[in-house]
């Protein structure tokens, strides 16, 4: 946790009023995020699928696929302007002070050549580390992700290795330019559940030991819950709550953050009521005229149908965008167990 | 993905981790040791059973080798009519070639498989050809834009057994195909779509349809909602639930993922690289689990209230973890992971009824199981070790 005598860190990356269409002018799949993360904090995003979340991180990290472009809004890191930054600013920053991983790191690592020797490239391409002092880092990078016998991983091929161990390795390349930003996409989606929790707990390691910021992109609440230190609920292109992570999971304020918290696994063994949120979201870039959710809300009034609704600030430091936010008891995680988390 | 379910059958991947200790067990005749069945007296099947695996063995051949990889060990499991059983593991710990082995898509080279009472793993020829038209057990994969013919249209999937099985008219096929999609909560009129002029969800329903059309006695489903989203996973997962009550179909599950299980299932089969290491029923196994793999991957899973690190690190072996190449002949599938590992797990432990169910419905195979819990009590949170980075 970043907490500091010093109050709050400085904020790392500012979006403001993102949008980002797809496929043509018309289809706008993110529709005006704004959102911050600050020096060593972990942020963590989630939402359905097309929600827009991982559109909004490639879009921090300057890698939306072709069709995708950002048509307004600005993402500011650390005093750049990410927005039509030339390659050679990119050139700068990704791999260096921004980093990435994602759900599959098979795909991310060249399948012909060792996975160590991966690793040295970029120290030597990216840090301009020597050839000898290179592999020498390298090895020690990949026993410090927690890697058994690190001199054979750096000779093995990733098709040798599990998929625990090649998310330990994409890691290792990752943090290798010591960066300020990690944005974690499904990092440990794939992973199975013991390897997942290791490396939850290597990231939060890392995050203690460098002061490196996260953003975690996870339809797993749970994970979010263990490792951000604040979320951001996405549904249909648009934030509908933020929030410290404890808050938010254990009294949301919109509906369907409710929802989500109702059909997630919230680890209780007990045979759990099996609660599903009917119907399915807007088609990406559709337009309406009132709240994106109301046809699946159950709170749904004439005028969230008619009206927009904008995204406010709440008095405990929350933002909400629901037009009944006052007037709605929402139930969270664990309603049994609220007075043991509530901290 | 439907990659990480199939790893489990794929040699380079279990070469790396697994091929030098299963090739010397199998070579040192451990697999020899007379079965003993979790807790079953060599008696008639108990009433509703519906399918009996025992003393199950799969090897793969290496490739380029004369060794053989040994996937599934001794495995013994049973499902009944209208129960879920789910089978957790991790990947390469067997469950896909489990569930292809009951389902006779891979040969085993030990061990039965009794579908009501008949031997199906022993059929052969003509016999097997006739027992799979039938289409008593059924297979749902994870991905169904991968399962599903991408040029069919869904009516044409669903149908297809029917059609090769020359059953009915085309129009008595038709409106099979439209009472299958009834069952599982489609409009009909979705037969007309290919699968990817449908969602997610649509698509596992569809699957689940095609199993169902031919009133099968059992539907094997590997990873069935993986694939899904929250609220899609969970109307597929009340599905199967609807199924077996409606059907009385016996239904195994597959995942690594605990929460699918604990949402649906009756019993958990705990399988750890090839073996069975727990079956019980499986929110007494979820409250209490006796077998120390059971009780890492459940202080494993996160939880919504923050897990507690520290239960997860007390599972886990003090220092590093042995290298699982070094895991000798015989030992304890799981000894070189084990915090409590001793001598006594240099011996592969016997499947036991847990003590205090003596009926056999829940049965562990660990030498410490009634002991190690005593050990984790007192023993101090592990320190957190980390190593320097380069600077």
């Amino acid at each position: 946790m970043p907490e500091s005598a010093a109050g709050p860190a400085e904020v790392l990356l500012k979006v403001d009023g993102l949008r980002i269409t797809v496929g043509g002018e018309r289809t706008e799949a993110v529709r005006g995020v704004s959102f911050e993360v600050r020096r060593g904090e972990a942020v963590g995003i989630v939402g359905e699928s097309g929600s827009g979340k991982t559109l909004a991180c490639r879009s921090v990290l300057g890698v939306l696929a072709p069709g995708c472009a950002v048509s307004g809004g600005t993402i500011d890191f650390d005093g750049t302007s990410l927005v039509g930054l030339p390659r050679r600013g990119w050139e700068q920053l990704r791999g260096t002070r921004i980093a990435a991983v994602f759900q599959d790191p098979a795909s991310y690592l060249n399948p012909s050549y060792p996975v160590g020797h991966q690793l040295a490239e970029q120290l030597r391409v990216k840090h301009g580390r020597a050839r000898r002092d290179a592999r020498a880092d390298a090895v020690r990078l990949l026993a410090a992700m927690g890697l058994h016998d690190p001199e054979r991983v750096y000779r093995q091929y990733p098709h040798q290795l599990s998929g625990g161990m090649l998310q330990r390795v994409v890691l290792a390349i990752a943090v290798s330019g010591d960066p300020e930003l990690l944005i974690a996409d499904e990092a440990t989606t794939a992973l199975d559940v013991t390897i997942q929790a290791e490396v939850l707990e290597l990231l939060a390691g890392l995050r203690a030991e460098r002061g490196l910021a996260v953003i975690a992109v996870s339809h797993d609440l749970a994970v979010i819950a263990e490792f951000c230190d604040r979320v951001l609920v996405f549904y249909a292109g648009e934030l509908v709550e933020a929030g410290p992570t404890q808050a938010v999971l254990h009294a949301p304020r919109h509906p369907y953050t409710e929802a989500l918290l109702r059909v997630a696994s919230v680890g209780s063994w007990e045979r759990r009521s099996l609660a599903v949120i009917d119907g399915q979201p807007p088609h990406v870039g559709a337009e309406l005229p009132g709240c994106r959710f109301a046809d699946r809300c159950a709170f749904a009034t004439q005028q969230c149908r008619t009206r927009p609704v904008a995204l406010t600030e709440q008095p405990d430091g929350r933002s909400v965008r629901c037009r009944r936010v006052d007037e709605l008891a929402l139930s969270g995680a664990g309603a049994a167990t609220a007075a043991g988390a509530a901290s | 993905m439907t990659h990480a379910s199939l790893t489990d059958t794929s040699h380079t991947d279990t070469s790396h981790t697994d091929t030098t200790e299963l090739a010397d067990t199998s070579q040192s005749g451990v697999l020899a040791q007379p079965y003993a069945g979790p807790g079953e007296s060599g008696g008639p099947d108990p009433a509703g059973t519906l399918l009996r695996v025992e003393g199950l063995g799969v090897s793969f051949a290496q490739p380029g080798g004369r060794r053989r990889v040994r996937v599934l060990d001794d495995v013994a499991l049973t499902v009944r009519a209208g129960e879920i059983v789910g089978i957790v593991g991790e990947t390469g710990s067997g469950k896909t070639t489990l569930a292809r082995a009951i389902a006779g898509l891979t040969a085993p080279d030990r061990g039965r498989v009794h579908l009501a009472g008949e031997d199906i793993a022993g059929l052969r020829g003509r016999a097997r050809r006739r027992f799979r038209r039938v289409g008593a057990i059924q297979f749902i994969f994870q991905d169904p834009l991968r399962s599903l013919d991408p040029a069919l249209t869904v009516g044409t999937s669903i149908g297809e057994g029917l059609a090769i099985a020359g059953s009915g008219s085309r129009a008595q096929r038709a409106e099979r195909v439209a009472d299958a999609l009834r069952q599982v909560g489609l409009d009909p009129a979705v037969a007309g779509r290919l699968p990817a002029q449908i969602s997610g969800g649509q698509r596992q329903r569809a699957s689940i349809a095609r199993a169902v059309i031919s009133d099968p006695a059992l539907l094997l489903c590997d990873e069935p909602v993986s694939a899904l989203d929250a609220s899609n996973r969970n109307h597929i997962l009340l599905l199967l639930d609807e199924l077996r009550q409606r059907l009385s179909v016996g239904i195994a599950v597959i995942s690594h993922d605990l929460s699918t299980l604990a949402g649906i299932a009756d019993r958990v089969v705990v399988l750890y690289r090839g073996r069975v290491v727990e079956d019980g029923p499986i929110a007494e196994v979820f409250a209490r689990p006796r077998h120390p793999y059971t009780a890492l991957l459940i202080a494993s899973a996160p939880d919504i209230h923050g897990r507690d690190r520290h239960a997860a690190a007390r599972l886990r072996p003090v220092g590093t973890s042995r290298d699982p190449a070094s895991r000798r002949t015989g030992e304890c599938v799981f000894a070189h992971r084990c915090r409590f590992a001793t001598d006594a797990c240099a011996e592969t432990p016997p499947r036991r009824a847990a003590t205090d169910h003596p009926g056999g419905d829940w049965v562990v195979a660990c030498h410490h199981a009634d002991t190690w819990r005593d050990e984790l009590d007192t023993a101090p949170a592990p320190a957190a070790s980390r190593k320097d980075f380069p600077t």
